[in-house]
């Protein structure tokens, strides 16, 4: 079972992709994991350790980096948000 | 339904008309409506679009609309944002909400206006006759969050 990865508004532009599904990468369990194996493959995906105060969300709740990650979900990276 | 995510334009009148109606012995509906600013300057803002993260967006603003109702006591809420391409002038966020009296309902309404402005996942492009940016977050709207923290039925 894999994962689905989501990038929202400047960060999706920064990443040329609004998503990608993947395994769970072998080690990975939560997102700041996550993050960082993305990150390591080299740019453009090296933003996501450089992004300033990047928010994430799995399975569509706001949680902090250290929110686990399991095979199925659904995580969602992407910059503080201005609705409203 | 009382969160609606969607591009249509909304009828101000005719949503307080039916929360009023819905609130059943209400006393008082407060309601707030957001627009794109006008900016006449040179570099001012020609259009906007909003972005944003279907599903969650809808569960982000239920729950808010959730947490309003446990701290105060809230009748009918309405919550109503537009995505995709906007004008200045253009309404971008409807907050409505009806209870017995004045201050739970001007209270609800500051609250979940404020919860949505750091929680729903809505991103704002602006463009401007230089070319287009997405909108910074504010630290200002970080702070009307924290004023709401511990707050019990204030």
């Amino acid at each position: 079972m894999t994962i689905r990865v989501l990038y929202f508004a400047g960060l999706r532009e920064a990443l040329g992709t609004s998503g990608e599904e993947m395994p769970l990468p072998a080690g990975v369990n939560t997102a700041g994991g996550l993050r960082d194996h993305i990150a390591a493959r080299g740019e453009p995906w090296a933003q996501l350790a450089r992004a300033r105060n990047l928010r994430c969300a799995v399975n569509q709740t706001m949680v902090g980096l250290d929110a686990v990650v399991k095979r199925g979900d659904e995580v969602a990276f992407f910059p503080p948000v201005t609705g409203g | 339904m009382s969160v609606s995510v969607r591009e249509a334009d909304f009828d101000v009148g005719a949503e307080i008309a039916a929360l009023s109606v819905e609130g059943g012995d209400a006393g008082a509906v407060a309601s707030f409506v957001g627009l794109v600013r006008r900016d006449r300057s040179a570099g001012g803002i020609r259009a906007m679009t909003l972005e944003h993260y279907p599903g969650m967006t809808e569960k982000a603003l239920a729950e808010i609309v959730a947490e309003a109702r446990r701290r105060w006591p809230l009748m009918a809420v309405r919550v109503v944002h537009r995505v995709g391409r906007l004008l200045p002038g253009d309404r971008i966020v409807l907050v409505a909400v009806s209870s017995s009296h004045r201050q739970a309902a001007f209270a609800g309404c500051e609250f979940i206006m404020d919860y949505l402005k750091t929680r729903a996942p809505f991103w704002k492009r602006e463009e401007t006759a230089l070319g287009s940016r997405w909108v910074d977050a504010r630290e200002s709207d970080d702070d009307a969050l924290r004023r709401w923290a511990g707050s019990e039925n204030s």
